[in-house]
C-alpha cells in the first residue's frame, strides 16, 4: 500500500533546544497510529508538523503526494486534506455548533450552504449530538465539545485525521463518549494519527503504536507486541508507570 | 457504611434578604459606613435642591427676550431663542427642513438596519446608504437642493457629523492597523507601530493645528482644502490609532488555539481574521471602543480652535449676542445635558451590544 505520510530525517529546534531528532516515519493509507510518550517528548510537536502548525528546520515531509515547503498555497492544500482535533477543542465560541461545522466547507471548499448544512447534520448525528446544533460551544460539556470538534474535522472530508491528546482535558466520565466516537471512526479506514494516553483505545484500534521520548521515536510496534513485549527500557519504565495506576 | 438521603431545598433564613437587610448590610454596617452614608446625604442635600431650584423651580421658560425672565433661576428663554444655533449653527433657516427630514431618515435607517435588513449584504447596503443620503441632505448642491457650504454647518449638527465620520472611518482603519501591528512582515509591522505610537504621542490639539497648517502644503497650490475636511482627516487619523490599540487588546485576548484551529481547517489569512478572530476580538474590544467613541464625541469640541463652531463653541457665540449677554451658565448647562444624553446613550448601547454578542451562556 502507498504511503500517505512520509517523514524523513525531520529535525526541529526551539531556539537551541532540539525538540525533534531525526524523525523517520511512514504511514500507510488507512493506517491508525497511536503515539504515546511522556510529556515533552515531542509527540504533539511532530503531529503538528504534519499540517504545518509547526515548522521544522531540516528534513522532508510528504503528505498525500504534496511535499511540504514554505508555500502558502501548498500549505493550504495540505490543511484542507488533514483535519485536526485539539486537546482544548478550539471550537469558535462566537458561532453556533452548526456554523462551526459549515465554516470550512463553505469558505475553503466552496460548498453551497444547504449542502454544507446537510453534511454537518449527518456528522452531528454520527457523534450523537444533532439536537445541540443551534447551541453555542460554551453551552456544551467538555465531552460534547470534543465530539463537535471531531464532527467539524470530519466535515471537510479529510483523508487524514490528527488527534492531539483529544481526551486529556476531559473529566473522567466524559472520556468514553469521545473514545467511542473515535473507535467508531476507526472502522472507516481513514488514516488516523492519535497522540493519546488512552492505552485501552490503542489496544483496540491501533495498527501500530509509537513510543516517543526526548524528541525521538524510541520504539514502534503492533499493539500486541508493544504492550506485551516492550523492547526498550524506556518504554518498559513508561508502561509500568501508567499501568500501576 | 452510611448512605445519606436526598435533601430538598429550603428558603433562606429570615433577615438575610429584602430591602431592610440590604440597607443594613450596605449603608449602615459599621460606624464608618454610617458616617459616610450621612456625609453623602449631607452633601447631596446641599447640592441637589439648589440645583433643582435654579434649573426648574426658579427658572423662566416663557417669553422671548431677556427682560421676560421672571424667576431668580436659569433663564431658559435664552436657550429657546437660540435653539437653532445650538442645533444647526448658521445653517440657513429656510433650509432647516432638510435636517428635519434627516432626523426622519435616521429613524427609518435604524428600523431598516435592525428589523428589515436580514442578510449581511442588505445590512451593509443600509449602513453605506445612510452617510450618502445624509451628506446629500446636509450639503445639498444636487437633486435641486440649494448648496449649504460647510462653514455654515455648526452646533450639534457639526458635532454629530464629525463624531459619526470619525467613529465610522476609524474602525476599519484601526482594524487594518491592528492587523498590521500583529503582522509577521517587518515592514508592515514597523510602519503600523510608528504610525500608532506617533499619533498617540501627540495631543489632538497639536494634530488639529498641524492639520490646518501642514495638510494644505501636501496639496497643489490653489487646491483649497476645506476646513471641515481637514478636521475630519485629522480626527480620523488620530482615532484610528486609538481604535487600533483597543482592537489589538481584543486580538491579544484570543487564545493561540483559535488561530491554529482556523489554520488547520485550511482558512486563508483573511478568512481566518475576518471570520474567526475579528468577531471575537471586537466583542472583547467593545467597552474600549465605546469609551473611545464617547471621548471622540466630546473631543470634537476641540475643532473650535481651527475655527469650526461645534456645539460647545455655540455657547460662546450665542452668549456674545448683545441681547443675551451673560447667559454662559445657561448655555453650558444646556450643552452639558446634550453631551450627557448622547454619551449616556452610547454607553447604554455598548451594554446592549455586549449582551447581544455574549455567547458564553453557561
Amino acid at each position: 500500500m502507498e504511503n500517505i505520510i512520509q517523514i524523513k530525517n525531520l529535525n526541529k529546534w526551539y531556539g537551541d533546544f532540539h525538540v525533534l531528532k531525526d524523525i523517520n516515519l511512514e504511514v500507510k493509507k488507512g493506517e491508525i497510529i497511536v503515539i504515546c510518550g511522556p510529556s515533552g517528548s515531542g509527540k504533539s510537536t511532530m503531529t503538528r508538523c504534519i499540517n504545518y502548525l509547526e515548522t521544522f528546520q531540516e528534513g522532508e515531509l510528504v503528505v498525500d503526494g504534496i511535499a511540504l515547503e514554505d508555500d502558502v498555497k501548498k500549505i493550504r492544500d495540505i490543511r484542507s486534506k488533514v483535519a485536526m482535533v485539539f486537546q482544548h477543542f478550539e471550537l469558535f465560541p462566537h458561532l453556533s455548533i452548526l456554523d462551526n461545522l459549515i465554516l470550512a466547507p463553505m469558505h475553503v471548499h466552496q460548498i453551497p450552504k444547504h449542502e454544507a448544512v446537510e453534511t454537518a447534520m449527518k456528522y452531528l448525528k454520527r457523534v450523537n449530538i444533532a439536537d445541540q446544533a443551534n447551541k453555542y460551544p460554551n453551552q456544551l460539556s467538555g465531552g460534547q465539545k470534543q465530539r463537535v470538534a471531531i464532527a467539524r474535522a470530519l466535515c471537510a472530508n479529510p483523508t487524514i485525521m490528527l488527534f492531539d491528546e483529544p481526551t486529556s482535558a476531559l473529566d473522567p466520565e466524559m472520556i468514553n463518549e469521545v473514545l467511542d466516537v473515535m473507535v467508531d471512526l476507526s472502522k472507516e479506514h481513514k488514516t488516523m494519527i492519535c497522540v493519546t494516553h488512552e492505552m485501552g483505545f490503542a489496544k483496540r484500534v491501533a495498527d501500530r503504536v509509537i513510543f516517543m521520548a526526548d524528541g525521538q521515536i524510541v520504539e514502534e510496534n503492533t499493539p500486541d507486541e508493544f504492550f506485551n513485549n516492550p523492547q526498550s527500557d524506556r518504554l518498559k519504565q513508561f508502561l509500568e508507570q501508567i499501568i500501576t495506576h | 457504611m452510611a448512605v445519606y438521603e436526598e435533601k430538598s431545598a429550603r428558603p433562606a433564613p429570615i433577615n438575610t434578604n429584602g430591602a431592610i437587610y440590604w440597607l443594613k448590610e450596605n449603608l449602615f454596617a459599621t460606624p464608618l459606613d454610617i458616617a459616610i452614608t450621612f456625609l453623602i446625604l449631607f452633601v447631596l442635600f446641599q447640592v441637589v435642591p439648589p440645583f433643582l431650584n435654579w434649573t426648574i423651580f426658579d427658572a423662566s421658560f416663557l417669553g422671548s427676550t431677556k427682560a421676560d425672565a421672571t424667576g431668580s433661576g436659569a433663564n431658559w428663554i435664552f436657550v429657546k431663542d437660540k435653539i437653532s444655533m445650538f442645533m444647526y449653527g448658521f445653517y440657513p433657516q429656510d433650509q432647516l427642513f432638510r435636517l428635519q427630514i434627516l432626523v426622519g431618515v435616521t429613524l427609518v435607517e435604524i428600523v431598516l438596519f435592525k428589523y428589515i435588513a436580514k442578510t449581511i449584504k442588505q445590512k451593509i447596503f443600509v449602513f453605506v446608504l445612510y452617510p450618502i443620503v445624509a451628506f446629500i441632505l446636509i450639503k445639498g448642491g444636487m437633486f435641486g437642493l440649494v448648496e449649504v457650504p460647510t462653514n455654515k454647518w455648526g452646533g450639534l449638527l457639526l458635532t454629530l457629523v464629525i463624531s459619526f465620520v470619525g467613529i465610522v472611518l476609524s474602525i476599519p482603519i484601526g482594524i487594518i492597523l491592528a492587523f498590521g501591528r500583529q503582522s509577521n512582515l517587518p515592514v508592515i509591522k514597523n510602519l503600523s507601530v510608528v504610525y500608532i505610537e506617533f499619533i498617540r504621542g501627540v495631543p489632538l490639539i497639536t494634530m488639529l493645528f498641524m492639520g490646518s497648517v501642514l495638510l494644505p502644503l501636501f496639496f497643489q497650490e490653489g487646491v483649497e482644502l476645506n476646513k471641515l475636511l481637514r478636521a475630519l482627516i485629522v480626527i480620523t487619523m488620530v482615532e484610528s490609532a486609538f481604535v487600533s490599540e483597543a482592537i489589538r487588546g481584543g486580538l491579544q485576548a484570543i487564545p493561540k488555539g483559535q488561530y491554529e484551529a482556523a489554520d488547520s481547517l485550511g482558512l486563508s489569512y483573511w478568512q481566518k481574521m475576518i471570520l474567526v478572530i475579528l468577531p471575537q476580538a471586537l466583542k472583547v474590544a467593545i467597552p474600549n471602543l465605546v469609551g473611545i467613541s464617547i471621548e471622540l464625541f466630546k473631543d470634537t469640541s476641540l475643532v473650535m480652535i481651527i475655527g469650526l463652531f461645534d456645539l460647545l463653541s455655540m455657547v460662546h457665540l450665542t452668549s456674545n449676542d448683545s441681547h443675551w449677554l451673560g447667559m454662559e451658565t445657561e448655555g453650558y448647562v444646556f450643552v452639558t445635558f446634550i453631551y450627557l444624553i448622547f454619551c449616556y446613550g452610547m454607553s447604554r448601547y455598548s451594554m446592549i451590544l455586549e449582551k447581544r454578542f455574549n455567547t458564553d451562556h453557561r
